[in-house]
Protein backbone atom coordinates (compact mmCIF):
# COMPACT_ATOMS: atom_id res chain seq x y z
CA UNK A 1 0.00 0.00 0.00
CA UNK A 2 0.99 3.14 -0.31
CA UNK A 3 1.25 4.16 3.22
CA UNK A 4 3.17 6.92 5.10
CA UNK A 5 5.31 4.17 6.21
CA UNK A 6 7.28 4.20 2.21
CA UNK A 7 9.32 7.65 3.75
CA UNK A 8 12.52 7.00 1.41
CA UNK A 9 12.79 10.00 -0.57
CA UNK A 10 10.72 11.83 1.59
CA UNK A 11 11.97 15.86 2.91
CA UNK A 12 10.70 17.59 5.65
CA UNK A 13 11.77 14.84 8.54
CA UNK A 14 14.19 16.79 9.83
CA UNK A 15 18.01 16.36 11.41
CA UNK A 16 18.98 12.72 12.19
CA UNK A 17 19.15 12.81 16.17
CA UNK A 18 21.25 9.68 17.54
CA UNK A 19 21.08 9.72 21.59
CA UNK A 20 24.41 8.84 23.21
CA UNK A 21 24.12 5.83 25.40
CA UNK A 22 20.73 4.77 24.32
CA UNK A 23 19.78 1.98 26.79
CA UNK A 24 18.20 -1.04 24.71
CA UNK A 25 14.71 -0.33 25.96
CA UNK A 26 13.65 3.07 27.26
CA UNK A 27 10.86 1.82 29.69
CA UNK A 28 9.50 -1.61 30.21
CA UNK A 29 6.69 -2.05 28.31
CA UNK A 30 8.35 -1.48 25.45
CA UNK A 31 10.33 -4.85 26.16
CA UNK A 32 7.05 -6.58 26.59
CA UNK A 33 5.64 -5.45 23.83
CA UNK A 34 8.72 -6.94 21.83
CA UNK A 35 8.10 -10.12 23.57
CA UNK A 36 4.49 -10.53 23.36
CA UNK A 37 5.16 -9.78 19.27
CA UNK A 38 7.88 -12.48 18.89
CA UNK A 39 6.24 -15.27 21.46
CA UNK A 40 2.72 -14.36 19.19
CA UNK A 41 4.10 -15.14 16.06
CA UNK A 42 6.63 -17.96 17.17
CA UNK A 43 3.28 -19.89 18.26
CA UNK A 44 1.66 -19.12 14.78
CA UNK A 45 -1.27 -16.25 15.39
CA UNK A 46 1.11 -14.48 12.39
CA UNK A 47 3.95 -14.07 10.31
CA UNK A 48 6.35 -11.46 9.89
CA UNK A 49 5.10 -9.94 7.02
CA UNK A 50 1.12 -9.93 8.30
CA UNK A 51 2.97 -8.33 11.25
CA UNK A 52 4.59 -5.59 9.11
CA UNK A 53 1.61 -5.12 7.12
CA UNK A 54 -0.89 -3.77 10.55
CA UNK A 55 1.80 -1.92 11.82
CA UNK A 56 1.94 0.20 8.02
CA UNK A 57 -2.50 -0.02 8.10
CA UNK A 58 -2.30 2.23 11.06
CA UNK A 59 -3.59 5.44 10.55
CA UNK A 60 -1.20 8.16 8.84
CA UNK A 61 -1.16 10.47 11.84
CA UNK A 62 -0.56 7.27 14.05
CA UNK A 63 2.11 5.76 12.00
CA UNK A 64 3.69 9.59 11.85
CA UNK A 65 2.69 10.65 16.06
CA UNK A 66 3.83 7.00 17.66
CA UNK A 67 7.28 5.56 19.06
CA UNK A 68 8.35 2.01 17.80
CA UNK A 69 7.20 0.01 20.10
CA UNK A 70 3.77 2.00 20.23
CA UNK A 71 2.92 1.05 16.34
CA UNK A 72 4.10 -2.72 17.28
CA UNK A 73 1.38 -2.68 20.18
CA UNK A 74 -0.86 -1.02 18.21
CA UNK A 75 -0.27 -2.80 15.07
CA UNK A 76 -0.29 -6.68 17.71
CA UNK A 77 -3.62 -5.89 18.80
CA UNK A 78 -5.07 -5.02 15.14
CA UNK A 79 -3.90 -7.63 14.11
CA UNK A 80 -4.69 -10.50 17.16
CA UNK A 81 -8.17 -8.55 16.87
CA UNK A 82 -8.47 -9.66 13.12
CA UNK A 83 -7.52 -13.24 13.35
CA UNK A 84 -10.27 -13.99 16.29
CA UNK A 85 -7.58 -14.60 18.62
CA UNK A 86 -8.45 -11.38 20.93
CA UNK A 87 -11.58 -9.16 20.89
CA UNK A 88 -12.12 -5.39 21.00
CA UNK A 89 -13.96 -5.81 23.82
CA UNK A 90 -11.51 -7.91 25.60
CA UNK A 91 -8.67 -4.82 24.75
CA UNK A 92 -11.26 -2.34 26.65
CA UNK A 93 -12.06 -4.50 29.53
CA UNK A 94 -8.09 -5.42 29.69
CA UNK A 95 -9.41 -9.55 30.70
CA UNK A 96 -10.10 -12.31 28.63
CA UNK A 97 -13.78 -12.66 28.48
CA UNK A 98 -13.84 -15.69 25.21
CA UNK A 99 -12.24 -18.79 25.11
CA UNK A 100 -9.05 -18.96 23.21
CA UNK A 101 -8.72 -19.81 19.58
CA UNK A 102 -5.90 -22.44 18.80
CA UNK A 103 -2.85 -21.22 17.92
CA UNK A 104 -0.92 -23.40 15.11
CA UNK A 105 2.25 -24.17 17.15
CA UNK A 106 0.34 -23.49 20.49
CA UNK A 107 0.72 -21.96 23.45
CA UNK A 108 4.07 -20.26 23.55
CA UNK A 109 6.74 -21.88 26.78
CA UNK A 110 9.97 -20.89 28.04
CA UNK A 111 11.45 -23.89 26.37
CA UNK A 112 10.69 -22.41 23.14
CA UNK A 113 12.79 -18.97 23.47
CA UNK A 114 15.99 -20.02 22.22
CA UNK A 115 14.41 -21.07 19.03
CA UNK A 116 13.07 -17.39 17.92
CA UNK A 117 17.00 -15.86 19.12
CA UNK A 118 17.78 -17.59 15.45
CA UNK A 119 16.66 -16.01 12.81
CA UNK A 120 13.90 -17.09 10.67
CA UNK A 121 15.01 -18.92 7.05
CA UNK A 122 13.09 -17.49 4.59
CA UNK A 123 14.56 -19.35 1.39
CA UNK A 124 12.88 -21.63 -0.60
CA UNK A 125 12.65 -24.02 -3.32
CA UNK A 126 12.66 -22.44 -6.77
CA UNK A 127 9.33 -23.36 -8.81
CA UNK A 128 10.87 -21.73 -11.63
CA UNK A 129 14.49 -21.03 -13.21
CA UNK A 130 15.43 -17.16 -12.55
CA UNK A 131 14.36 -14.71 -15.04
CA UNK A 132 17.76 -12.66 -14.25
CA UNK A 133 21.52 -12.40 -13.57
CA UNK A 134 24.04 -10.37 -12.42
CA UNK A 135 24.44 -7.58 -14.50
CA UNK A 136 20.47 -7.40 -16.56
CA UNK A 137 19.05 -4.06 -16.57
CA UNK A 138 15.80 -4.44 -15.21
CA UNK A 139 13.15 -1.63 -14.41
CA UNK A 140 11.27 -1.65 -11.56
CA UNK A 141 7.52 -1.85 -12.84
CA UNK A 142 5.15 0.95 -11.83
CA UNK A 143 3.19 -0.98 -9.47
CA UNK A 144 0.80 0.58 -6.58
CA UNK A 145 -1.08 -2.57 -4.72
CA UNK A 146 -3.07 -1.82 -2.28
CA UNK A 147 -2.33 -4.61 0.14
CA UNK A 148 1.27 -5.00 1.48
CA UNK A 149 4.07 -4.33 -0.58
CA UNK A 150 7.93 -4.56 -0.29
CA UNK A 151 9.05 -2.25 -3.32
CA UNK A 152 9.35 1.19 -2.14
CA UNK A 153 7.70 4.11 -4.47
CA UNK A 154 10.72 5.89 -4.74
CA UNK A 155 12.00 2.82 -7.45
CA UNK A 156 9.34 2.39 -9.12
CA UNK A 157 9.58 2.86 -12.83
CA UNK A 158 13.50 3.10 -12.13
CA UNK A 159 15.90 1.08 -14.24
CA UNK A 160 18.99 -0.23 -12.26
CA UNK A 161 20.92 -3.05 -12.36
CA UNK A 162 21.00 -6.51 -10.89
CA UNK A 163 23.54 -7.19 -8.73
CA UNK A 164 23.16 -10.01 -6.84
CA UNK A 165 20.80 -13.22 -7.16
CA UNK A 166 20.14 -13.70 -3.29
CA UNK A 167 17.84 -17.02 -3.98
CA UNK A 168 14.17 -17.69 -4.14
CA UNK A 169 12.39 -16.77 -0.63
CA UNK A 170 9.01 -16.19 0.46
CA UNK A 171 6.98 -13.58 -1.20
CA UNK A 172 5.62 -11.04 1.10
CA UNK A 173 2.78 -9.70 -0.92
CA UNK A 174 1.49 -13.24 -0.88
CA UNK A 175 2.56 -13.91 2.81
CA UNK A 176 1.08 -10.88 4.37
CA UNK A 177 -2.58 -12.08 3.47
CA UNK A 178 -1.87 -15.55 4.19
CA UNK A 179 -2.29 -16.26 0.30
CA UNK A 180 0.19 -18.33 0.59
CA UNK A 181 4.64 -18.23 0.95
CA UNK A 182 4.30 -18.08 -3.38
CA UNK A 183 7.81 -18.33 -3.37
CA UNK A 184 10.06 -15.86 -5.64
CA UNK A 185 13.56 -15.06 -7.15
CA UNK A 186 15.10 -12.12 -5.43
CA UNK A 187 18.19 -10.00 -6.27
CA UNK A 188 19.59 -7.14 -5.38
CA UNK A 189 19.09 -4.43 -8.21
CA UNK A 190 21.10 -1.03 -7.82
CA UNK A 191 19.91 2.29 -9.00
CA UNK A 192 22.24 5.32 -9.86
CA UNK A 193 21.39 8.36 -7.67
CA UNK A 194 20.67 10.64 -10.47
CA UNK A 195 18.16 7.83 -12.05
CA UNK A 196 16.02 8.16 -8.84
CA UNK A 197 16.45 11.47 -7.78
CA UNK A 198 17.53 13.60 -11.45
CA UNK A 199 20.48 15.36 -12.80
CA UNK A 200 21.04 17.35 -9.56
CA UNK A 201 21.43 14.41 -7.35
CA UNK A 202 25.14 13.21 -5.83
CA UNK A 203 26.48 11.70 -8.40
CA UNK A 204 28.69 9.54 -6.06
CA UNK A 205 25.43 7.55 -4.48
CA UNK A 206 23.89 4.57 -5.91
CA UNK A 207 21.33 3.05 -3.91
CA UNK A 208 20.00 -0.70 -3.90
CA UNK A 209 16.96 -2.52 -2.75
CA UNK A 210 16.27 -6.31 -2.79
CA UNK A 211 13.64 -6.99 -5.30
CA UNK A 212 11.77 -9.56 -6.26
CA UNK A 213 11.10 -10.97 -9.48
CA UNK A 214 7.44 -10.05 -9.95
CA UNK A 215 8.38 -6.41 -9.06
CA UNK A 216 10.59 -6.10 -12.16
CA UNK A 217 10.54 -5.93 -15.72
CA UNK A 218 13.53 -6.40 -18.47
CA UNK A 219 14.79 -2.91 -19.54
CA UNK B 1 1.20 2.48 26.77
CA UNK B 2 1.95 0.86 30.19
CA UNK B 3 -1.63 0.00 30.89
CA UNK B 4 -2.61 -0.47 27.27
CA UNK B 5 0.54 -3.21 27.35
CA UNK B 6 0.45 -4.59 30.51
CA UNK B 7 -3.80 -5.09 29.97
CA UNK B 8 -2.76 -7.29 26.35
CA UNK B 9 -0.49 -9.26 28.15
CA UNK B 10 -3.00 -10.50 30.70
CA UNK B 11 -5.61 -10.96 27.83
CA UNK B 12 -2.60 -13.35 26.03
CA UNK B 13 -1.63 -14.96 29.09
CA UNK B 14 -5.37 -15.58 30.82
CA UNK B 15 -6.13 -16.75 27.26
CA UNK B 16 -3.09 -19.65 27.64
CA UNK B 17 -1.62 -18.19 24.17
CA UNK B 18 1.51 -17.56 26.60
CA UNK B 19 3.54 -18.08 29.61
CA UNK B 20 4.47 -14.74 31.76
CA UNK B 21 7.94 -16.91 32.48
CA UNK B 22 8.64 -17.30 28.10
CA UNK B 23 7.88 -13.39 27.65
CA UNK B 24 10.44 -12.60 31.00
CA UNK B 25 12.77 -15.41 29.42
CA UNK B 26 12.54 -13.30 25.80
CA UNK B 27 13.57 -10.01 27.37
CA UNK B 28 16.31 -11.52 29.38
CA UNK B 29 17.56 -12.79 25.94
CA UNK B 30 17.54 -9.84 23.84
CA UNK B 31 19.06 -8.04 27.17
CA UNK B 32 21.81 -10.30 27.44
CA UNK B 33 22.50 -12.63 24.06
CA UNK B 34 22.55 -10.21 21.25
CA UNK B 35 23.99 -6.71 21.37
CA UNK B 36 26.76 -5.34 18.71
CA UNK B 37 29.20 -6.84 20.38
CA UNK B 38 28.59 -9.90 18.23
CA UNK B 39 29.13 -7.83 15.15
CA UNK B 40 32.18 -5.92 16.68
CA UNK B 41 33.97 -9.57 16.87
CA UNK B 42 33.18 -10.97 13.12
CA UNK B 43 34.63 -7.42 12.07
CA UNK B 44 37.74 -7.65 14.32
CA UNK B 45 38.11 -11.25 13.13
CA UNK B 46 38.06 -10.15 9.57
CA UNK B 47 40.29 -7.65 9.89
CA UNK B 48 42.71 -10.23 11.46
CA UNK B 49 42.22 -13.20 9.76
CA UNK B 50 42.31 -12.43 5.65
CA UNK B 51 40.37 -16.00 5.04
CA UNK B 52 38.05 -15.54 7.50
CA UNK B 53 37.18 -12.47 5.60
CA UNK B 54 37.27 -13.57 2.18
CA UNK B 55 34.60 -16.14 3.51
CA UNK B 56 32.58 -13.71 5.37
CA UNK B 57 32.14 -11.50 2.16
CA UNK B 58 31.50 -14.50 0.38
CA UNK B 59 28.78 -15.92 2.43
CA UNK B 60 28.89 -14.11 6.05
CA UNK B 61 25.85 -16.41 7.28
CA UNK B 62 28.51 -19.45 6.82
CA UNK B 63 30.80 -17.27 7.97
CA UNK B 64 29.59 -16.17 11.34
CA UNK B 65 27.55 -19.53 11.67
CA UNK B 66 31.21 -21.00 12.18
CA UNK B 67 32.23 -18.18 15.47
CA UNK B 68 30.94 -20.02 18.21
CA UNK B 69 30.54 -17.17 20.71
CA UNK B 70 28.57 -15.07 18.75
CA UNK B 71 24.35 -15.48 18.42
CA UNK B 72 23.69 -17.75 15.40
CA UNK B 73 22.48 -15.72 12.40
CA UNK B 74 20.34 -17.45 9.76
CA UNK B 75 20.77 -17.63 6.58
CA UNK B 76 20.67 -14.08 4.68
CA UNK B 77 23.32 -12.17 6.40
CA UNK B 78 25.81 -10.26 3.50
CA UNK B 79 28.63 -8.46 4.68
CA UNK B 80 29.96 -5.40 2.37
CA UNK B 81 33.19 -4.01 2.62
CA UNK B 82 34.47 -0.44 2.78
CA UNK B 83 37.49 0.82 1.05
CA UNK B 84 38.91 4.26 0.53
CA UNK B 85 36.96 4.00 -2.63
CA UNK B 86 33.88 3.13 -1.90
CA UNK B 87 31.95 3.70 2.04
CA UNK B 88 28.21 1.65 2.59
CA UNK B 89 25.74 2.64 4.59
CA UNK B 90 22.61 0.37 5.66
CA UNK B 91 18.96 1.42 5.83
CA UNK B 92 15.29 -0.01 5.94
CA UNK B 93 13.22 2.49 4.18
CA UNK B 94 9.93 0.58 4.64
CA UNK B 95 10.33 0.04 8.26
CA UNK B 96 12.87 -0.91 10.43
CA UNK B 97 15.05 -3.77 9.29
CA UNK B 98 18.23 -4.66 11.17
CA UNK B 99 20.89 -7.19 11.47
CA UNK B 100 19.67 -7.81 15.15
CA UNK B 101 22.25 -11.21 15.09
CA UNK B 102 25.26 -9.10 15.05
CA UNK B 103 23.94 -5.56 16.17
CA UNK B 104 21.05 -6.09 18.47
CA UNK B 105 18.45 -4.27 18.52
CA UNK B 106 18.04 -0.93 16.56
CA UNK B 107 18.26 2.45 18.02
CA UNK B 108 15.78 4.75 17.75
CA UNK B 109 17.20 6.76 15.27
CA UNK B 110 17.41 3.88 12.66
CA UNK B 111 13.86 3.60 13.33
CA UNK B 112 12.62 6.92 12.84
CA UNK B 113 11.61 9.17 10.02
CA UNK B 114 14.39 11.29 9.70
CA UNK B 115 16.62 9.04 8.96
CA UNK B 116 14.77 6.36 6.95
CA UNK B 117 13.52 9.14 4.32
CA UNK B 118 16.84 10.70 3.98
CA UNK B 119 19.10 8.07 3.93
CA UNK B 120 18.37 6.93 0.40
CA UNK B 121 18.37 10.28 -0.87
CA UNK B 122 20.79 12.46 0.67
CA UNK B 123 23.56 10.16 2.10
CA UNK B 124 26.37 12.67 2.81
CA UNK B 125 23.36 14.84 4.79
CA UNK B 126 22.80 12.10 6.66
CA UNK B 127 26.41 11.46 7.51
CA UNK B 128 26.83 15.28 8.28
CA UNK B 129 24.47 15.05 11.35
CA UNK B 130 26.62 12.21 12.87
CA UNK B 131 29.35 14.42 12.25
CA UNK B 132 30.85 12.56 9.33
CA UNK B 133 32.21 13.72 5.93
CA UNK B 134 33.55 11.31 3.23
CA UNK B 135 35.82 12.69 0.80
CA UNK B 136 33.95 14.25 -2.02
CA UNK B 137 34.90 11.25 -4.18
CA UNK B 138 33.89 8.56 -2.54
CA UNK B 139 31.35 6.46 -4.05
CA UNK B 140 28.41 6.19 -1.68
CA UNK B 141 26.35 2.49 -1.98
CA UNK B 142 23.13 2.76 0.24
CA UNK B 143 21.76 -0.64 1.04
CA UNK B 144 17.48 -0.44 1.60
CA UNK B 145 16.81 -3.61 3.41
CA UNK B 146 13.79 -4.58 1.69
CA UNK B 147 13.76 -7.74 1.94
CA UNK B 148 14.91 -10.76 4.58
CA UNK B 149 18.54 -10.31 3.60
CA UNK B 150 20.53 -8.20 6.17
CA UNK B 151 23.57 -5.69 6.03
CA UNK B 152 26.56 -5.83 8.02
CA UNK B 153 28.92 -3.59 7.08
CA UNK B 154 32.94 -4.07 7.09
CA UNK B 155 34.76 -1.25 8.17
CA UNK B 156 37.92 -0.34 7.35
CA UNK B 157 40.51 -0.93 9.89
CA UNK B 158 42.50 1.88 11.30
CA UNK B 159 45.94 2.88 10.84
CA UNK B 160 47.83 2.14 13.85
CA UNK B 161 46.70 -1.05 14.90
CA UNK B 162 49.17 -3.08 13.31
CA UNK B 163 49.83 -6.57 15.64
CA UNK B 164 46.77 -5.98 17.85
CA UNK B 165 44.49 -8.70 19.28
CA UNK B 166 41.17 -9.40 17.95
CA UNK B 167 39.84 -8.38 21.60
CA UNK B 168 41.84 -5.18 21.44
CA UNK B 169 40.59 -4.79 17.55
CA UNK B 170 36.75 -5.84 18.81
CA UNK B 171 36.84 -2.31 21.24
CA UNK B 172 37.13 -0.15 18.55
CA UNK B 173 34.76 -1.58 16.39
CA UNK B 174 31.17 0.78 16.98
CA UNK B 175 27.89 -0.31 16.11
CA UNK B 176 27.47 2.72 13.97
CA UNK B 177 30.51 2.14 11.94
CA UNK B 178 28.95 -1.60 11.34
CA UNK B 179 25.85 0.72 10.09
CA UNK B 180 27.70 2.82 7.65
CA UNK B 181 26.92 5.84 9.54
CA UNK B 182 30.48 6.18 11.97
CA UNK B 183 33.89 4.87 12.30
CA UNK B 184 35.46 2.86 14.22
CA UNK B 185 37.29 4.90 16.72
CA UNK B 186 40.80 6.04 16.29
CA UNK B 187 43.38 4.83 18.69
CA UNK B 188 44.65 7.21 20.98
CA UNK B 189 41.79 9.65 20.33
CA UNK B 190 39.29 10.41 23.25
CA UNK B 191 36.45 8.21 23.31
Amino acid sequence: MNGVHDMGGMDGFGKVEPEPNEPMFHTEWESRVLAMVRAMGAAGAFNIDTSRSYREALPPEVYLTSSYYKKWLLGLEENLIAKGYITTAEVAAGHAAEPPKPLKHGKFTVDQVERIMVRGQFGRTPPAPAKFKPGDRVRAKNIHPTTHTRLPRYVRGHVGVVELNLGCSVYPDTAAIEAGENPQWLYTVVFDGAELWGPDADPTVKISVDAFEPYLEPA
Amino acid sequence: MELRTRALETILTEKGYVDAAALDSIVQAYESKIGPRNGAQVVAKAWSDPAFKQALLADASKAVGTLGHVSRVGDHLVAVENTPQRHNMVVCTLCSCYPWEVLGLPPVWYKAAPYRSRAVKDPRGVLADFGVSLPTDTEIRVWDSTAETRFLVLPMRPEGTEGWSEAQLAEIVTRDSMIGTGFPTTPGAPS
